[in-house]
């Protein structure tokens, strides 16, 4: 009963700050809402188990990928979008066939799936486990995943450095 | 306990946010938010599935994703500068170079 609260809660404050993310006009409101997000779902990865993926989670995505969005709003002093007119069409079909969609997937799925119920800790997903399978089974695409990481690096650095070698030369 | 499926619903919902998102948002740096948030969403069934099965490859695969997710904001967001410095605009209207 305690986790199905809990779930509720912070599936509610998800679902709040998805929506916030899509109302606000300003991307800065966005990004925080964005946070909120990345801090509840932690918060259900620990109801499942996953506590690496939710370690992680906190890190890499509401830590680190977060400011480096925020870092680029404010370094690119971002204003409000301006509203641009949307199609007719999509607002006539669009909302009602996003409605039966959504309302027939959802009833699929608790039809089908409801007696299952995961409780928290069922499975081992601490670190020690995860980190034996990732350079046990999965040696070879975590190698091949700090090669990508390592070509990003690069192309960031390319692309964000200023065409003009000589930085000083040229302000703005 | 909770059952499996509300996961699933949580996780289409943020799906569909993400999606929503990507064709309303007029902000380039919106836009890409609304892409972290569709791959957040595919990350919950991820875990999800992975507690359902008992299998902890799903945990390991949710790593992968999160590692490319970092890869692709950091590359993305640099794209996104190179962007402002050539048109001096963030919104995605007036990025139109390569419409017809």
């Amino acid at each position: 009963m305690t986790h199905l609260i809990i779930f509720l809660f912070f599936g509610a404050l998800c679902v709040a700050g998805a929506v916030n993310l899509l109302v606000q006009r300003h991307p800065i409101n966005s990004a925080l809402s964005l946070v909120v997000v990345m801090g509840s779902l932690a918060v259900e990865y620990l109801l499942l188990g996953a506590e690496f993926v939710a370690a992680v989670q906190v890190i890499v995505y509401a830590g680190a990928i977060m400011v480096l969005f925020v870092f680029v709003i404010m370094l690119l002093n971002a204003g409000e979008e301006e509203r641009s007119k949307g199609s007719r069409v999509a607002l006539l079909f669009g909302i009602p066939g996003m409605l039966i969609g959504s309302v027939l997937v959802g009833w699929v799925l608790i039809e089908r799936t409801g007696s299952q119920t995961v409780a928290a800790g069922a499975l081992p997903g601490a670190p020690r486990t995860i980190g034996w399978l990732l350079f046990h089974n999965f040696l070879l695409p975590f190698e091949v995943t700090s090669i990508l990481v390592l070509i990003a690096i690069m192309g960031a650095v390319v692309l964000a450095t200023h065409p003009d070698t000589d930085a000083g030369k040229k302000e703005s | 306990m909770v059952p499996i499926s509300y996961y699933l619903v949580l996780s289409g919902i943020l799906f569909a946010c993400g999606v929503t998102g990507f064709l309303i948002k007029r902000n380039i740096i919106s836009i890409f938010m609304s892409i972290e948030l569709m791959l957040n969403g595919v990350n919950l069934s991820f875990v999800a599935f992975a507690a359902q099965w008992h299998a902890l490859s799903g945990q390991v695969f949710v790593f992968f994703v999160m590692v490319v997710a970092a890869a692709e904001a950091a590359v993305g967001l640099a794209i996104i500068i190179a962007v402002y410095r050539t048109r001096e605009t963030l919104n995605i209207d007036q990025v139109d170079l390569l419409k017809l």
